[in-house]
C-alpha cells in the first residue's frame, strides 16, 4: 500500500515535462538530421540547392564498381578484427585475473592504446610500417624475415590496417572479459580446481560462463568494424587505388568530391546494412544470454 | 501548484540556457580567426562603399584562408608583409587548410554555411566552378585592376560572364622534372618522343637509378602522366575539350586520350618506379630527384621551388620537359594556370579586400613574391619580366611558351574533372587495373561529376 502511494507521488513530482530536455537534444541532434538524411538521399544536393531525383542516387551507388570490393573489405575487416580480439583478449583476461605479479601494470599497459586518439595511432603506424626504413621492417629484416610493403601492397593493405585495429582495440575487449570472468561465482572455480585445473577451469567454467562478455565483445567490435573509417583513412586513404576501401571510405570520398546526395544515399545503405546484420545477431545473442 | 512551480523552474532554466547559447558567438569580442556566426545574414551585411579608401583609414582585419604548404606560406607571408607595411591599418589573420580533396571540402562547406574568411586562396578552373562562384563570391570583373591581369587567365576564374579572382603565384608546367646531372653522366638527351623516353629509361635503370619517381603516398601526384599528357591529346583531337564537355569525347575512345593511363601501366610493368613508390610521398620523391637516386619525376613545376628551398645546391640541376608524344616535331608541354585569390560574398570587409586584390596585380606584389620564393614559371600579370637568373627548369618551360608549343590543362578548358582520377591512376600504376578499364571507369566518374554540376547534355 505504502509503496503504491509513494510511486504515485513520484509520478506527480516528475511529470512528463521532464522528458523534454532529453527529447529536445535527441530530436535536434539525432532525429531531425536522420530524417533529413533520408530526404537528401533522394536529391542531387550541392549544399547550395537540392534537386529531387528519386532513387537515382541509390542506383548509382549500388552500381559503383568499387562498392563490391568495399563491401568485401568491410566484411573481412569486421570478421577479422572481432575474431582476433576475442582470441587474444580472452587468454589475456584470464592471465590478468589470475594471481600474478604486476597485474595492475600489465592491465594498464594493455589498455593504454584504447586511450590514444585513433588518428594518432594511424599516423604513427603508417610511419612504423614504412617499407624500407620503417621500424617494423628494419626489425624483421635484421632477423632475416621477409619485409613486406605493409600498406603499399594492394593485397596486404587491408590486413595491415586490421592488425593495427586489433592492437588498439584489445584493451577494451580484455576489460570486458575481465569483468565477465570476475562476475563468475567462485564456487565454480573451486569445483574446477578439484576436477582438474586450469584447462578444466577454462574449458568448462570461463568459456561457457563468460558468454555474455564474449557476445558484448563480438557485437561491439563487429559494429565498430562495419563502421570503421578513421584508421583506414589515416593509414591508406582506402588505397593503393581502391584496394583497402571500406564502405565508409567509399561514402566519404563521394562526400569529399561534392556528391552530397549520393554520399547521403550511401549512408542510408550503410545504416540499413548494419541494422540488417546486427539486429538478428543481437536477437540471437539475447536468446542465449546467461543468468549467473 | 507545486507541479506548476516545477514546470516554471524547468522552463526558466531552459530559457536561460538557450539565451546563453544564442549569445555565445555574438559575444566573442575579436573577429580574429573566428568565422562569423552562422546566423549572420549573407551578402546583405557588406558595407556600402561610403568613403574613399585613402581618407583616414580605419583599422581593418582581413581573414585569409590558404593552403598549408611551405611555398604557399612563404609567398603569402611575403606579399602580406609588404602590404601591411604600405597599409598599417590592415592586419591579416591567417587560417590554413590541407591541399587536395580535404581542402576542397573545407572551402565548399565554409562557403555553403556562410563561414568563409574574407579572402581565400584556391584553384582556378574546374575546381572553382564547383564552388558556385556566382552565388558565393564577389564579382570583380568590373574592377579597374583586372586590366592588369593577362587575358588568357581571365576565363579560368569566370562563370556566367563574371570574374572572381586575381592570379597569385606563377603559372606552372606539368610534365617531367629530370636530374640533369644523371642525364649528363649517362650521356642522355631530352626525349622528344615516348620511344626515346623508353630508351632513356632502360639506360637509367641499367645504371642502378630509378628512371621514374612515383609517389602514390600523396595520391594526387599520380595524375601527372594523364593530366600533363593533355597537350598531346589535343594534338590528335583539336576539339577534345569542347567535345568532352558536351559528352561527346571519351577517355576510353578518343584517339590517344588513354595514353596517360598506358604510361602508368608501362612504368609499373617495366619496373621503372623506385622501390617504395606505392607509399612514398611528394617530399621523398623530390629528395630522390634532387639527390639523383631517381632520374625523372612526373610533376608540376611548382616543385622546383621546393627543391630550391630544401636542396639549394641541386636547384639548377633540375630541368623540365613535357610528356613526350609520338611526333618529335610537335613536342610540347601542358600548362597549369596560377591559383587565385577570391573574396567571399559574406565578407564584411569587401572594400578592403578589393584593395588588397588590386595590390596583388602590381609589380610591387610580384617582386615581393619573387624575392621570397624563386619564380617557378611566368606570372600572369602584365609587364612582369622574369629575372635572368631564374632556375634552369623555369627556362625550359619558358622555352615551350615562347615557341607556342603549349596547351592549358584540361581543367582550365572544361568545368568537368572527375574526382576519382587519382585513385584510378594509382590502381593502374600498382597493376590492379588495365589502362582500358581505368579510362572507361574514369569516363563514368566524369559523368557523375557533370550531372552533379548540372551541365547540359549529360
Amino acid at each position: 500500500m505504502k509503496s503504491d502511494s509513494r510511486s504515485q507521488a513520484v509520478l506527480l513530482t516528475y511529470p512528463n515535462w521532464f522528458y523534454f530536455p532529453a527529447a529536445l537534444v535527441f530530436g535536434v541532434f539525432f532525429l531531425v538530421p536522420t530524417l533529413l538524411a533520408f530526404y537528401f538521399s533522394l536529391t542531387r544536393w550541392s549544399l547550395f540547392d537540392a534537386k529531387f531525383i528519386g532513387l537515382d542516387n541509390f542506383k548509382l551507388f549500388l552500381s559503383d564498381p568499387q562498392l563490391l570490393s568495399g563491401l568485401r573489405n568491410t566484411m573481412i575487416y569486421a570478421v577479422m578484427t572481432s575474431g582476433l580480439k576475442i582470441i587474444i583478449a580472452l587468454p589475456l583476461a584470464m592471465l590478468l585475473t589470475s594471481r600474478i605479479r604486476l597485474k595492475g601494470l600489465f592491465r594498464g599497459m594493455i589498455f593504454f592504446p584504447v586511450l590514444v586518439s585513433t588518428v594518432a595511432v594511424g599516423i604513427t603506424f603508417s610511419t612504423l610500417m614504412q617499407p624500407s626504413i620503417g621500424v617494423i621492417n628494419t626489425a624483421l629484416g635484421s632477423i632475416g624475415l621477409p619485409t613486406p610493403d605493409w600498406l603499399g601492397n594492394p593485397r596486404l593493405a587491408i590486413f595491415s590496417v586490421a592488425l593495427v585495429d586489433v592492437w588498439k582495440g584489445i584493451g577494451l575487449a580484455m576489460v570486458i572479459f575481465i569483468a565477465g570472468i570476475l562476475s563468475i561465482p567462485l564456487e565454480y572455480f573451486e569445483a574446477a580446481r578439484l576436477e582438474g585445473g586450469t584447462w578444466v577451469a577454462f574449458r568448462h567454467v570461463i568459456l561457457p560462463l563468460s558468454r555474455n562478455a564474449t557476445f558484448t565483445v563480438i557485437l561491439l567490435s563487429f559494429i565498430g568494424g562495419l563502421r570503421t573509417f578513421d584508421l583506414i583513412w589515416t593509414m591508406t586513404h582506402g588505397g593503393p587505388g581502391f584496394a583497402s576501401d571500406v564502405l565508409t571510405s567509399v561514402i566519404y570520398k563521394e562526400y569529399q568530391a561534392g556528391f552530397y546526395g549520393l554520399s547521403t544515399a550511401g549512408n542510408v545503405v550503410l545504416f540499413i546494412l548494419v541494422t540488417a546484420i546486427i539486429y538478428p545477431l543481437m536477437r540471437f545473442f539475447q536468446g542465449k544470454e546467461l543468468e549467473l | 501548484m507545486k507541479k506548476n512551480q516545477m514546470l516554471f523552474k524547468v522552463l526558466s532554466i531552459l530559457c536561460l540556457l538557450s539565451l546563453l547559447a544564442a549569445c555565445a558567438p555574438a559575444a566573442t569580442p575579436a573577429p580574429a580567426t573566428q568565422a562569423p556566426a552562422t546566423q549572420a545574414p549573407a551578402a546583405t551585411q557588406a558595407p556600402a562603399a561610403t568613403e574613399a579608401p585613402t581618407a583616414a583609414p580605419e583599422p581593418v582585419t582581413l581573414t585569409f584562408l590558404h593552403w598549408d604548404d611551405q611555398t604557399t606560406r612563404d609567398q603569402i607571408k611575403a606579399v602580406t608583409d609588404k602590404y601591411v607595411a604600405l597599409h598599417p591599418n590592415v592586419t591579416f589573420n591567417f587560417e590554413t587548410m590541407p591541399g587536395g580533396a580535404d581542402g576542397d571540402n573545407i572551402v565548399k562547406t565554409r562557403l555553403a554555411t556562410s563561414e568563409m574568411t574574407d579572402i581565400f586562396f584556391y584553384n582556378s578552373g574546374a575546381l572553382l566552378q564547383a564552388l558556385h562562384p556566382a552565388d558565393t563570391l564577389v564579382d570583380i570583373s568590373k574592377e579597374p585592376f583586372m586590366t592588369n591581369v593577362v587575358e588568357s587567365f581571365i576565363p579560368t576564374v569566370t562563370q556566367e560572364g563574371k570574374s572572381f579572382g586575381v592570379p597569385f603565384g606563377p603559372a606552372m608546367g606539368g610534365g617531367i622534372l629530370y636530374n640533369k646531372k644523371v642525364y649528363a653522366k649517362l650521356g642522355l638527351s631530352v626525349p622528344t618522343t615516348w620511344a626515346e623516353f623508353e630508351a632513356n629509361n632502360e639506360k637509367i635503370k641499367a645504371a642502378g637509378i630509378a628512371p621514374v619517381i612515383s609517389t602514390f603516398g600523396d595520391t594526387w601526384t599520380s595524375q601527372l602522366f594523364v593530366l600533363a599528357d593533355y597537350y598531346n591529346v589535343e594534338q590528335s583531337n583539336s576539339n577534345f575539350a569542347a567535345d568532352y564537355t558536351a559528352n561527346k569525347a571519351k577517355y576510353a575512345t578518343a584517339p590517344g586520350a588513354m595514353n596517360g593511363f598506358a604510361y602508368l601501366d608501362e612504368s609499373f610493368k617495366k619496373g621503372w618506379y623506385q622501390k617504395d613508390f606505392a607509399t612514398d610521398k611528394l617530399d621523398q620523391g623530390l629528395k630522390m630527384l634532387a639527390e639523383g637516386t631517381g632520374a625523372q619525376y612526373p610533376m608540376l613545376t611548382f616543385a622546383l621551388g621546393n627543391i630550391a628551398t630544401n636542396y639549394p645546391k641541386a636547384a639548377n640541376d633540375i630541368g623540365f620537359f613535357g610528356i613526350p608524344g609520338t611526333d618529335a616535331s610537335k613536342a610540347g608541354a601542358t600548362i597549369w594556370m596560377p591559383n587565385a585569390i577570391y573574396i567571399s560574398k559574406t565578407s564584411k570587409n569587401i572594400d578592403a579586400a578589393k584593395e588588397f586584390l588590386a595590390f596583388l596585380t602590381t609589380n610591387d606584389a610580384i617582386n615581393a613574391v619573387m624575392a621570397a620564393v624563386p619564380p617557378t614559371g611566368p606570372y600572369l600579370i602584365k609587364g612582369i619580366k622574369l629575372p635572368d637568373n631564374v632556375l634552369a627548369g623555369v627556362k625550359d618551360i619558358a622555352g615551350y611558351i615562347d615557341s607556342g608549343k603549349t596547351a592549358p590543362a584540361l581543367e582550365y578548358l572544361s568545368p568537368i574533372k572527375g574526382p576519382s582520377l587519382e585513385q584510378f591512376c594509382v590502381s593502374v600504376g600498382t597493376g590492379q587495373m588495365t589502362p582500358a578499364d581505368a579510362a572507361a571507369a574514369y569516363d563514368k566518374d566524369v559523368e557523375k561529376q557533370a550531372q552533379q554540376l548540372g551541365i547540359p547534355g549529360w
